[in-house]
């Protein structure tokens, strides 16, 4: 009787293992997919972003002509302020190309450099008076096209029509490269400036200060705040009371609500029944705030939990009271478990943008924030803002955004791992 | 516990003797199992200790002895459920039929269809019990059509002892038996696969008297059809069902022989400290 | 004073209160035995005094600041001549932000209205401001004074302090409830508003989405379209494209992991997976509107169909693949809570690894399994960033996917950014979707957080 059963079972045997490698073969497919895409993803964002850490800039011998600003060396800081500098650099275009005749030329002649060119020059004037008169070389930023065509985004076999830099201002071009006046230099203003309507003038400095102001203010509330009610509910609530299980479900809950709706909350609470200003990095902190706590509190209720009871039966035989013995050993034994889960629901609220687009951090501000109060916006706003920008170099300043934006995240989870390994303990 | 005590208690006189190969009658003819060499590992921690033993054909074979002594490891090496805990590094000869379990071109899987298993803690899949019967059938294509499968279904369920109880709540979930049910339920389904070998790893320790003993009944009543090996953690359940008995000791095997004269005269000091009650 | 000086005062206020509160537990302490006949040790007496007195003292000053404006500003309106009361709620609330300008920058305004208005609204924030600092000082120098009077050895000043304390831990604690009521109101009041604008059932069966229409409110027939059904289709389209996605590829995923994969692989991968639960969901979005739409729309082409440029197909894969590590880490919890002893059973049986996992892990572990679709369902139809860059605004009513729709999310950014008035029937609408998506997250969450739980419960 074994025997016929055995049989039929061996019969069946190939086909039962073809399905189970199958099987098996889905299993790596879908790993295979999903890592698939993530590297996708890195080697595109790297690829468009890295050229995005280079900048063109244009070498121009300028005569600080005191006629053509109509000041002298004397002048007070005020004439010097409001001259015509912008005249100057478009005379000496006007001087190394004079073969523009259309007005289109002429138009295209004065944008080899970037109108940043003229301020440039005025701060380098008043800050020495003295050069009035003499003639001075500068590097001045060239203009997004100049820039995009440097880097080889734009194919000089195409057809004239079908290009962004035409013919004409491809000579000029060739004319600067021969005579050495036109060079890529790492991209100071990227990190030096706030955002621009202008691509190469557009910087990130603006919004990682804004998405410093928000943190600072999401830390400082939501840690204490997510602590002590982690700290409350694992260790004082009393069992069963409908109190705290309302809360439970509210915090379960909260987590898995859509960000916006915290967007929604913001702008109907914070800033029109309470006033904060719109777009600061206070209102902005509120929001990520209420957003990152739950991420918190779970966190930091497991990191509590894992502490075995013998340490507080411990420091109870002891004499020592409730609050004493949580405060003292209880949550000083789980702060890695709570600052590992601290750090990575601030890596969340670094990261997350929808939310603060209901607060108005989406509008163009392109003054760096001083304080809280100011407003600002953040790197992800930022991001997004730049990829809704039709020019060409907004996009890879985009994806160096993203670069930046993803090393700090990268930070953040380390700095997560290590603190969990570093302090790792088994019970 | 200081290191000192627990030297002390190790030197104490009823563990106190030394083990030099097994006694009494480990190896017998015509076996179905024969076993030789066998260690196992788990890391670096050694389990088992160049075990040498047969089962023999249509018997009732019990191991016992103190807990972490290797008996119920040494029951899963017979159909290489160890496979599935990947620290476990089992090594030595073992023969089902003569044929080597462990060559390369075995497969477990056809194995297990010739040796079942039934585990200490009931467990039942969470399908409903005839599912739970016709899981094995199923899966290895034994049936070829519904009428056989409920045949099946029904025969294993009688020679388990369950189908009076269970005959018109088949399509209730197995989960919702009783322990002993449960337990009776998992006999069913092993035996549904018609094996050649029942293996069974301490299978009534989570049931009360009343179950224990239909599953004892049970276990007498298939030893005619087939080869049980049982690890047990009651020397009277032994007693009462087996034939020959094994006395494991730290994971090597000190004793064998047939069940009566290993309990009413053990050859070996460890087994009569054992049996007797003297540690354990 | 300003609101940062009162609280840099009160808080030196507070440090030496502290201070004092300390030594006077001391100096009413008699010796007995080389010890102090404290209840408690002194440190808590100071805190007991800096709790007492900071605590009410920063909430009213919290309280007074958050309301200040409001209160201010319906003062002034009261104060406006008749004509300027009667104005719409939104013309009142553009009058009233011109004011607010005028008081900031120090400008005259030509508008005698607005310059009176002005004019009281600054008089009143400098009287709310004297009143404020007044109030609060008050409060806590006789809370303080009160308090150490009190001080004495039998006063169980740690007793008091342990017992703000909680109350301090219990307020943490319910932030979460405020929170949801937050939410709750700041949506409901707005969309009630748009309700009796806009009939409930032409919001919710109507198939004409054109809030574009309604920016001139008082124009005749200006009043837009809100049928909501486009967007509600388009939100499940992209969703239900997501989760075709993440479901199967997250879960297979976590099988992998949990069951096949050696120790040293799974230490590699789940990282790895991890860094896509990690990357930032505007990164996700500038990846579907710039490579995989018009990859989609070029490979749409090369085989015959035509794809929209922002097409739902690009946003929903994007989407879906965000979800996996979702959805794998969810199932990975859910299959390794399944008892070992499960498979064991079933490989005793002589089952192979693959008949083990289909046939009894995940039947087994199928509650938990459906908990966490249903929390990644609720994720995809929440999910903001990555359908704002790629789905675009057109409120197509279909089911292609190949075509562009536009989704709930979509909608509520794209109605209230940008300047807008705050209670035109435009605005109003994002918070009817916003009741609406908060509704159904709800339901979604609660009924996947209830399976997952009595789930646990049936293997712990």
């Amino acid at each position: 009787m074994s025997t016929h059963n055995t049989d039929k079972i061996k019969a069946k045997l190939k086909k039962r293992y073809a399905k189970e490698r199958r099987f098996r073969a889905y299993g790596i497919a879908s790993l295979a997919i999903s890592f698939l895409f993530l590297l996708t993803l890195m080697v595109n964002i790297f690829s468009t972003g890295l050229p995005a850490f280079q900048q063109s800039y244009i070498k121009l011998d300028i005569h600080i002509d005191a006629e053509v600003l109509g000041v002298t060396k004397a002048s007070d800081r005020e004439a010097l302020f409001s001259a015509n500098y912008s005249k100057l650099v478009k005379g000496t275009l006007k001087e190394m190309f004079p073969d523009a005749k259309t007005r289109k030329e002429k138009r295209a002649r004065n944008k080899l450099v970037s109108n940043s060119a003229s301020y440039d020059l005025r701060d380098h004037v008043i800050e020495n008076p003295e050069l009035i008169g003499t003639t001075q070389s500068f590097w001045f930023l060239a203009k997004d096209d100049v820039d995009v065509y440097m880097k080889g985004k734009i194919d000089r076999n195409l057809p004239e029509d079908d290009r962004r830099i035409k013919d004409f201002q491809l000579t000029w071009i060739d004319q600067l490269q021969e005579e050495g006046r036109l060079e890529k230099r790492f991209n100071t203003t990227f990190f030096t400036s706030g955002d621009s309507r202008e691509p190469e003038q557009a910087g990130i400095k603006g919004a990682l200060i804004g998405s410093l102001l928000t943190m600072l203010v999401t830390m400082a509330l939501s840690f204490p705040i997510g602590v002590l009610a982690a700290v409350y509910l694992e260790e004082f609530a009393p069992q069963n009371n409908r109190w705290v299980d309302i809360i439970e479900i509210n915090i379960n809950n909260l987590a898995a609500v859509p960000s916006i709706v915290f967007g929604l909350l913001g702008l109907a609470v914070f800033i029109a029944l309470f006033g904060v200003p719109r777009s600061a990095p206070l209102v902005g902190g509120l929001v990520l705030t209420l957003m990152t706590l739950p991420t918190i509190i779970i966190a930091s209720r497991a990191a509590i939990k894992s502490v075995p009871p013998s340490i507080r039966e411990a420091a109870l035989g002891l004499g020592a009271s409730k609050v004493q013995t949580t405060f003292g050993h209880v949550v000083p034994l789980a702060m890695p478990g709570i600052l590992t889960g601290s750090i990575i629901g601030m890596a969340q609220a670094l990261g997350e943008t929808a939310p603060l687009l209901m607060i108005g951090m989406v509008a163009f501000v392109a003054d760096v924030p001083q304080g809280i109060l100011d407003p600002a916006t953040v790197m992800p706003v930022q991001i997004y803002l730049w990829s809704d920008s039709p020019e060409r170099a907004f996009t890879e300043r985009t994806s160096a955004a993203i670069m930046v934006l993803l090393a700090f995240l990268v930070v953040m989870n380390f700095i997560a791992v290590m603190l969990r390994k570093k302090f790792e303990r088994k019970w | 516990m200081t290191e000192a005590m627990t030297h002390n208690i190790e030197n104490r006189d009823e563990f106190n003797v030394e083990i030099n190969g097994t006694v009494g009658k480990p190896l017998i003819d015509d076996p179905k199992f024969t076993t030789r060499n066998v260690d196992v590992h788990y890391g670096d921690k050694q389990a088992i200790f160049g075990v040498d033993l047969d089962v023999g054909k249509n018997e009732v074979l019990a191991m016992i002895g103190p807990s972490g002594c290797g008996k119920s490891t040494y029951l899963r090496c017979l159909n290489r459920m160890n496979d599935t805990i990947p620290i476990c590094k089992v090594t030595g000869d073992f023969k089902l039929d003569g044929e080597d379990i462990y060559a390369k071109n075995q497969d477990p899987v056809l194995l297990r269809s010739r040796v079942g298993i039934v585990f200490q803690k009931p467990n039942p899949f969470p399908k409903s019990i005839y599912d739970n019967v016709a899981y094995g059938a199923r899966l290895h294509g034994l049936t070829s059509n519904r009428a056989e499968l409920d045949d099946l279904v029904e025969k294993s369920l009688i020679r388990a002892g369950l189908f009076k109880e269970v005959k018109d709540d088949l399509h209730k979930p197995g989960t919702g038996l009783s322990g002993g049910q449960q337990q009776r339920l998992c006999i069913a389904r092993t035996i549904a696969v018609d094996p050649e070998v029942i293996l069974m790893d301490e299978p009534t320790s989570a049931l009360d008297p009343i179950a224990t003993a239909l599953i004892e009944e049970l276990m007498i009543e298939l030893s005619g059809k087939y080869t049980i090996a049982i690890v047990t953690h009651s020397m009277q359940q032994a007693a009462r069902v087996s034939s020959r008995t094994a006395y494991f000791h730290m994971g090597k095997l000190v004793e064998v022989n047939d069940t009566d004269s290993v309990f009413t005269n053990p050859e070996h000091q460890l087994t009569e400290n054992y049996i007797t009650g003297r540690f354990g | 004073m300003q609101t940062h000086i009162i609280i840099i005062t009160l808080l030196a206020l507070l440090a030496f209160s502290y201070f004092t509160g300390r030594k006077r537990s001391i100096a009413t302490a008699s010796l007995s035995k080389g010890r102090y006949n404290l209840h408690s040790r002194p440190q808590y007496y100071g805190m007991m005094v800096v709790l007492w007195a900071g605590l009410p003292a920063l909430l009213i000053l919290f309280l007074w600041t958050a309301f200040d404006s409001t209160v201010v500003s319906a003062l002034t309106v009261s104060q406006l001549p008749e004509d300027v009361q009667a104005l719409s709620e939104g013309k009142l609330s553009l009058f009233m932000n011109e004011v607010k300008n005028i008081v900031d920058s120090g400008n005259v305004s030509d508008d005698t209205n607005k310059q009176i208005a002005a004019e009281h609204y600054k008089r009143l924030s400098e009287i709310s401001l004297l009143a404020k600092t007044v109030v609060v000082f008050v409060i806590a120098v006789l809370i303080i004074l009160v308090a150490l009077r009190s001080i004495k050895p039998t006063l169980q000043a740690r007793n008091h302090v342990e017992r703000v304390m909680t109350w301090l831990m219990i307020a943490c604690a319910s932030i979460a409830i405020l929170t949801t009521v937050g939410i709750v109101f700041s949506v409901i009041f707005e969309a009630i508003q748009f309700f009796k604008a806009v009939p409930v059932t032409e919001f919710l069966f109507g198939t004409h989405w054109s809030p574009q229409t309604a920016i001139r409110a008082d124009q005749v027939g200006g009043s837009g379209s809100f049928g909501a059904i486009p967007l509600f289709v388009g939100t499940l389209l992209i969703s239900l494209i997501a989760l075709t996605i993440a479901v199967p590829l997250g879960l297979m995923s976590a099988i992998y992991l949990s069951e096949y994969a050696s120790a040293r692989f799974r230490a590699f991968a789940k990282p790895m997976l991890e860094i896509l639960a990690g990357i930032p969901t505007v990164v996700y979005g500038f990846f579907a509107a710039l490579t995989v739409a018009p990859f989609i729309r070029s490979f749409g082409e090369s085989i015959g169909l035509e794809p929209s440029s922002e097409s739902a197909l690009a946003a929903g894969i994007v989407m879906g693949v965000m979800i996996i590590p979702f959805v794998s880490s969810l199932s990975d919890d859910v299959i390794s809570a399944v008892p070992q002893a499960m498979r064991d059973g079933s490989y005793g049986m002589g089952a192979t690894k693959s008949e083990t996992i289909t046939q009894v892990v995940i039947p087994a572990a199928l509650p938990g399994i459906v908990g966490g679709v249903l929390l990644a369902a609720s994720r995809a139809i929440g999910e903001t960033m990555i359908v704002v860059m790629a789905a675009g605004l057109a409120a197509n009513l279909t089911v292609n996917p190949l075509e562009a729709v536009t989704t709930v999310t979509v909608q509520i950014v794209t109605l209230l950014t940008g300047d807008q008035e705050f209670d035109s029937p435009k605005t109003l609408a994002a918070f009817a979707l916003g009741l609406g998506l908060f509704m159904v997250t709800l339901i979604l969450n609660i009924i996947s957080l209830h399976v997952v739980r009595k789930y646990r419960e049936q293997y712990d």
